[in-house]
């Protein structure tokens, strides 16, 4: 039974502890007020409805005070814009250094986020990855060619502009779908709501971070351990979107849980494998390249890139 | 507050006068006219010096812009912390260094389609959308610069890379090799350093200390890939 005291609002480290001591109890959040106060209400119930509906009426009549207090600025101004970079260089890095190391307990949301979901990290990051993986694809042709010199090398422009497109539209499509679809069950269960679109962005802009030294380990002309790099990112970076996606997914049948968590998990995979396979193809040293034989790629690359024929005379 | 003076104009009192004693006695009448003109004698010259504009030499016109554009190169290649390129903000300068180091880059027309370096569109749009974004991101961050003065400081900051370009070309001129490599690299390192140098020293200013990496990290990337462009730039 949820007591009167347990519905006011308490700090983050107070309910972190809440939730590993009881790991079965129900949470609701503030996270879809757009006012961004920092402020959570928390409430610990057993799980049974009678406490829920109490819990939605005092949340609504919450929200409708804070929606007085503030007032968002429209979409068409710019402080709407800079409201979502309101971040210091510090909080970057902190939310860095989260990505890189999941932990069970710690939701990446309400740990390090915490209702300030920026855009900064995830655009440039995505950037940082796309030119990365340019460069670095670039480099391992340098390579080969020294080490064969019957390779033909070529600055190969036309992969900044494969790789810039492919991250963001992973980066921003692929959280898109995920947060309409958490969306939807919401409306079937009613009881835990979901992240925004930004904090979704946010979570798979941040654990895209872990690939950007993977690619430039991916230098390392070694084939086992290029795979072992590739899997201890994607290790990494996958086990952080599942700790964040846990405890909304939790509450749903089993088997959405199960075919959700696994769609998100395959998807990175699938990102990862298309990057190495496209940009760091291993080249047989008889290889000449005929550029007038190369065909047009395939220009529709939303989620999977696949391996291109047209590049099969490498 | 002065104390007020209990027998003013007493010469033989010891204590002295407070300041501005006397102010207390004078009063402003309200029919007191104040009117009259307020010219500024030196108008009819500025007038003049503006018409004056339209009856030039062309000669005349061109060499003013050309002079203002040499003016901020030398700013560039010796930064010091100086507001030239901040308040007389032009973007001359970064059309001419962006055309230059398009054309520099252009791949060879024989070429093939897919694998060879970056068109001139390509390095256009690189170059002003990188720098639009940069500039964006500046602004969001919460840095009171304004837009078209960023894009002139990251324009004319390319400077350094487009001499670098010019130096590859020449030493490519030389034929492949090792050393040839070493030195271009050498080269494009020391241009890519002297860019950043010298835009941080007009942009970081421009920014919360708690917020000045975030600003030039995304300036950072953008010579980077710039200067890889260059450096990656084979003639055949």
């Amino acid at each position: 039974m949820a007591a009167a005291d347990e519905l006011t609002f308490h700090e983050f480290e107070e309910a972190t502890n809440l939730l590993t001591e009881t790991p079965d109890a129900a949470t609701t959040s503030r996270s879809d007020q757009p006012t961004s106060q920092g402020h959570v209400a928390v409430a610990v119930g057993s799980g049974d409805s009678y406490g829920a509906e109490d819990e939605v009426e005092e949340e609504s009549d919450k929200a409708a005070l804070l929606q007085k207090q503030q007032q968002q600025p429209g979409f068409w101004t710019f402080n709407y814009y800079q409201s979502f970079f309101d971040v210091d260089t510090s909080q970057v890095l902190d939310r860095i250094k989260g990505s890189l190391l999941p932990r069970p307990g710690h939701n990446f949301v309400r740990h390090y986020l915490r209702n300030r979901p920026d855009l900064y990290g995830p655009f440039w990051i995505c950037a940082t990855l796309a030119f990365v993986l340019a460069v670095t694809g670039n480099l391992t042709l340098v390579l080969a060619q020294r080490r064969d010199p019957s390779i033909h090398y070529s600055p190969q422009f036309h992969k900044v502009t494969v790789a810039g497109i492919s991250i963001y539209c992973y980066a921003w499509l692929v959280p898109l779908a995920l947060w309409g679809f958490l969306r939807w069950r919401k409306g079937v269960r009613e009881r835990v709501g979901p992240y925004t679109f930004l904090e979704t962005v946010c979570v798979y802009g941040y654990s895209l971070f872990v690939f950007i030294p993977m690619v430039v380990l991916w230098l390392i002309p070694v084939p086992w351990l290029q795979w072992l790099f590739g899997a201890l990112a994607l290790g990494l970076s996958a086990a952080g979107l599942v700790f964040t996606l846990w405890p909304v997914v939790r509450e749903d049948t089993r088997l959405v849980a199960a075919v959700l968590l696994s769609t998100v998990v395959l998807l990175h995979a699938l990102l990862a494998m298309g990057c190495k396979l496209y940009f760091f193809q291993s080249l047989p040293p008889e290889h000449v390249t005929p550029p007038h034989q190369a065909a047009s790629l395939p220009t529709n690359i939303p989620l999977s890139p696949t391996l291109p024929r047209s590049m099969a005379p490498s | 507050m002065a104390e007020a003076e209990e027998s003013p104009g007493d010469p033989g009192t010891a204590s002295p006068r407070p300041l501005f004693a006397g102010l207390s006695d004078i009063t402003i009448s309200q029919d007191i006219p104040v009117e009259g003109e307020i010219t500024i004698p030196i108008r009819s010259r500025i007038r003049e010096f503006d018409s004056s504009t339209l009856n030039e030499s062309v000669h005349n016109t061109i060499m003013r812009d050309l002079k203002a554009v040499g003016k901020k190169f030398m700013h560039v290649l010796y930064p010091r912390k100086s507001n030239t390129l901040l308040r007389d903000w032009d973007l001359w300068g970064p059309l001419i260094l962006c055309v230059t180091l398009a054309l520099m880059l252009q791949r060879d027309p024989a070429d093939s389609e897919k694998d060879g370096g970056p068109h001139f569109a390509e390095v256009f749009v690189i170059v002003w959308f990188g720098a639009v974004t940069i500039t964006l991101n500046s602004k969001l961050l919460g840095g009171n610069i304004s837009f078209f003065q960023s894009l002139c400081v990251l324009g004319y900051c390319i400077l350094p890379l487009t001499v670098a370009m010019l130096i590859c070309r020449l030493v490519l001129l030389a034929g492949p090799g090792p050393v040839n490599f070493m030195v271009r690299l050498f080269v494009v390192i020391v241009m890519f350093a002297w860019s950043i140098v010298a835009s941080t020293a007009f942009l970081a200013d421009s920014q919360p200390p708690n917020r000045r990496a975030l600003a030039v990290y995304p300036v950072f990337l953008f010579y980077f890939v710039i200067s890889w462009m260059i450096l990656t730039f084979t003639p055949q």
